[in-house]
C-alpha cells in the first residue's frame, strides 16, 4: 500500500450513561491510502460514529480517544475547534446520508456552494461562482445555471446528493467520508451518484471512506472492506473476496439478503453470538490493517 | 380478491395538478402475493393509499372481495378485509401508547371480544413474547416495532394485507426476520398480499407476480419467474433490474 493518508489506531468513542460508560466505537484501527475503503455494519455498529470521530464531530459528553489519529503527519485527535475547522472541509470532507437534511432549505444552492468554497479557499465571489459552476458540471448536472438559483426543495433527491458532493469536493479534499450517500436514493440514481464519486476519486487520487449497510454494493464499489459489529472491526478483507468471508457475522449478513438469482424458501436469519463482541480480528491482507 | 381498473389518482388543481397514477389496472387473486415496484414518485404507494381510502381524488374502479369502493368512505366490512402496514415503524406507532393499548384500541374498533386473549395470541403470532405487551415504542427496536405494526394489522383478521415498504427502514438481518414472519403468516392465515417495494430482490423473494411502475403508469406486469430469467419485455424494466443488481465499475 502507498503511504497512508489517514492512520487510525485504537479509536474509541465513549458516552457516559446512567448505566456507566458506553463505548460506541471500541478500538478501531485502519490505515487509509488512496483507495476506496468500505465500512459496513448494521445500525448501531459504530460505523457512522467512526466517521464522525475522525472529523471531530462527536459532541460532548461523548469522548474520543485513540492511540493515534493522524492525517498525513499531523495528529488530528481532539484538536481545538478552530484548528479542526481548518481541516474539516478543506482536507477531509463528509457527505451525509440525506441531502434533504444537510442542505440549508432557505438558501439558494449556488449561494451555499459559494459560501462553502470561499470559507475554505477564500477568493472573490466571481471566482467562487465560476468554481461552483464547474463543480456542478463535474457532478453531471446538465443545467448548472438554473440549479445555482434553485432552492433545495426544487431539486430531486439524487440531484441534491450530487450537489452535496459538488459542495464537498470544491475545496479539493484529500479524503472524502461518505456516510450512506446513496441509501436515500433510487437504484438508478444510485448508479449515477456512484459513477460520479468513482470518477472523482480516481481522477483526484482521493481517499474515500464509504460507510454503508449494503454489503453487496460495497463489495462492488470499494477496494477494501471493514466489517463492524458492536463498535469493533470484526473482519477486514479485499472487496472482491467478500463472498469468501470467514467471520460468521459477515456470512450471516450476506445470507440474510434475498437474491434474485438464487431464490430460497426462507431467508437465513442471523444468529448473533456474544463472542463476536470480543474475538480478535481476522485478516488475510498483507500488511494487516 | 382485488381488482383495480383504470385507476387515476391526482393531486392539486389545474394548472398545478399532478397525475400521480395514470390508468393503472391489475388484479390480485385470492391467496396471491403481488408486488408493486418502481422508483420514488412512480405512484406505487399512492395506489395503496387510494385503495385504503386515504386519498379521495381518484377515478376508476377498485373492487375488494367483489365489493366496489368509492371516494374515501370505507365501511366496517372493508376494514375487516383490508389492513395496511406502513413503511416506517418509527412513525406509524403512537409514541405514548403502549403495545397493549395500540392493539386493544384496534380490537375494540373492530368490535372483537376476548381482547385480552387476542392480544396474547397476536403477540405470539408475530414472535413477540408476553414481555413486550406493556412496552412503549421507544423501548422496542425497529424490527420489534414493525412486528407490532404487523400485529395491529392482523388484529382485524384481514384477508388482504397491503404492505408499503415494510422492511426498507430495517437492517438486512432484521429484514430477513420480518420477511420470514410475513411468509409464515401468509401460509398460516391464508392472506393475500400487495407489497410495495423499491427493492426488486425483496419483491422477487416475497411475491408471485409484480407490476413495474414508472411515472404513474404500470409499465409491465410479469411473473417473478420472468423477472429472474430475463423475461422483461420493457426497456425500463431491464434497466431497473440491471441497476438493482449493483454497481458495475466502469
Amino acid at each position: 500500500m502507498t503511504t497512508a493518508l489517514l492512520s487510525v489506531q485504537n479509536l474509541r468513542v465513549t458516552f457516559p450513561t446512567r448505566q456507566g460508560a458506553f463505548q460506541a466505537v471500541r478500538g478501531v484501527s485502519f490505515d487509509l491510502g488512496r483507495e476506496r475503503l468500505g465500512v459496513v455494519g448494521e445500525s448501531g455498529s459504530g460505523k457512522s460514529m467512526t466517521g464522525r470521530a475522525i472529523l471531530g464531530l462527536v459532541r460532548p459528553p461523548g469522548r474520543v480517544t485513540a492511540d493515534r489519529l493522524t492525517l498525513g503527519d499531523q495528529s488530528i485527535l481532539n484538536l481545538p475547534e478552530r484548528q479542526m475547522r481548518a481541516i474539516r472541509g478543506n482536507r477531509i470532507s463528509m457527505v451525509m446520508q440525506d441531502p434533504k437534511f444537510s442542505l440549508n432549505p432557505v438558501m439558494r444552492i449556488g449561494d451555499q456552494i459559494i459560501e462553502a468554497y470561499r470559507l475554505h479557499a477564500g477568493g472573490g465571489r466571481d471566482a467562487a461562482r465560476q468554481k461552483a459552476l464547474d463543480m456542478l458540471r463535474a457532478v453531471q448536472i446538465r443545467d448548472p445555471e438554473r440549479v445555482m438559483g434553485a432552492y433545495p426543495h426544487e431539486v430531486s433527491g439524487g440531484m441534491g446528493q450530487r450537489i452535496m458532493i459538488a459542495m464537498m469536493l470544491a475545496p479539493d479534499p484529500e479524503i472524502l467520508i461518505a456516510d450512506e450517500p446513496t441509501s436515500a436514493l433510487d437504484v438508478s440514481v444510485r448508479t449515477e451518484v456512484l459513477n460520479i464519486m468513482d470518477g472523482l476519486v480516481r481522477d483526484r487520487g482521493m481517499g474515500l471512506i464509504f460507510i454503508s449497510h449494503d454489503l453487496n454494493l460495497v463489495a462492488q464499489f470499494c477496494d477494501r472492506v471493514l466489517i463492524m459489529y458492536a463498535g469493533r472491526v470484526v473482519e477486514t478483507l479485499a472487496a472482491k473476496d467478500l463472498h469468501n468471508a470467514r467471520h460468521p457475522y459477515t456470512q450471516g449478513l450476506l445470507n440474510s439478503l434475498p437474491r434474485l438469482d438464487h431464490p430460497v424458501e426462507r431467508l437465513a436469519v442471523l444468529q448473533r453470538q456474544d463472542s463476536w463482541r470480543d474475538v480478535p480480528l481476522q485478516t488475510d491482507l498483507p500488511g494487516g490493517l | 380478491m382485488l381488482t383495480v381498473t383504470d385507476l387515476n389518482v391526482w393531486f392539486g388543481y389545474p394548472p398545478d395538478r399532478v397525475d400521480a397514477v395514470k390508468a393503472a389496472s391489475f388484479t390480485v387473486a385470492q391467496g396471491e402475493s403481488f408486488g408493486l415496484v418502481g422508483e420514488s414518485g412512480s405512484g406505487k404507494s399512492t395506489i395503496l393509499r387510494a385503495i385504503t381510502g386515504l386519498i379521495d381524488t381518484w377515478s376508476g374502479q377498485i373492487e375488494v372481495a367483489g365489493q366496489a369502493v368509492a371516494g374515501r368512505k370505507r365501511d366496517r366490512a372493508f376494514h375487516k378485509t383490508v389492513q395496511m402496514v406502513f413503511q416506517d415503524p418509527y412513525a406509524s406507532l403512537h409514541p405514548r401508547h403502549s403495545v397493549d393499548r395500540v392493539l386493544s384500541e384496534t380490537l375494540k374498533l373492530q368490535g372483537m371480544d376476548d381482547i385480552d386473549g387476542r392480544i396474547s395470541r397476536l403477540l405470539n403470532d408475530v414472535g413477540l413474547g408476553k414481555g413486550f405487551r406493556f412496552r412503549y415504542p421507544h423501548q422496542l427496536s425497529g424490527g420489534q416495532r414493525q412486528r407490532v405494526a404487523i400485529a395491529r394489522a392482523l388484529a382485524a383478521e384481514p384477508k388482504l394485507l397491503l404492505l408499503d415498504e415494510p422492511t426498507s427502514a430495517l437492517d438486512v438481518s432484521v429484514q430477513a426476520e420480518i420477511l420470514n414472519l410475513l411468509t409464515d403468516l401468509r401460509a398460516e392465515h391464508g392472506l393475500t398480499y400487495v407489497m410495495v417495494s423499491h427493492d426488486l430482490a425483496v419483491v422477487g423473494h416475497m411475491c408471485d407476480r409484480l407490476a413495474v411502475m414508472r411515472g404513474g403508469r404500470i409499465e409491465e406486469i410479469m411473473t417473478v419467474d420472468q423477472l429472474r430469467h430475463a423475461g422483461a419485455t420493457q426497456d425500463y424494466t431491464r434497466h431497473l433490474i440491471a441497476a438493482s443488481a449493483g454497481y458495475e465499475r466502469s
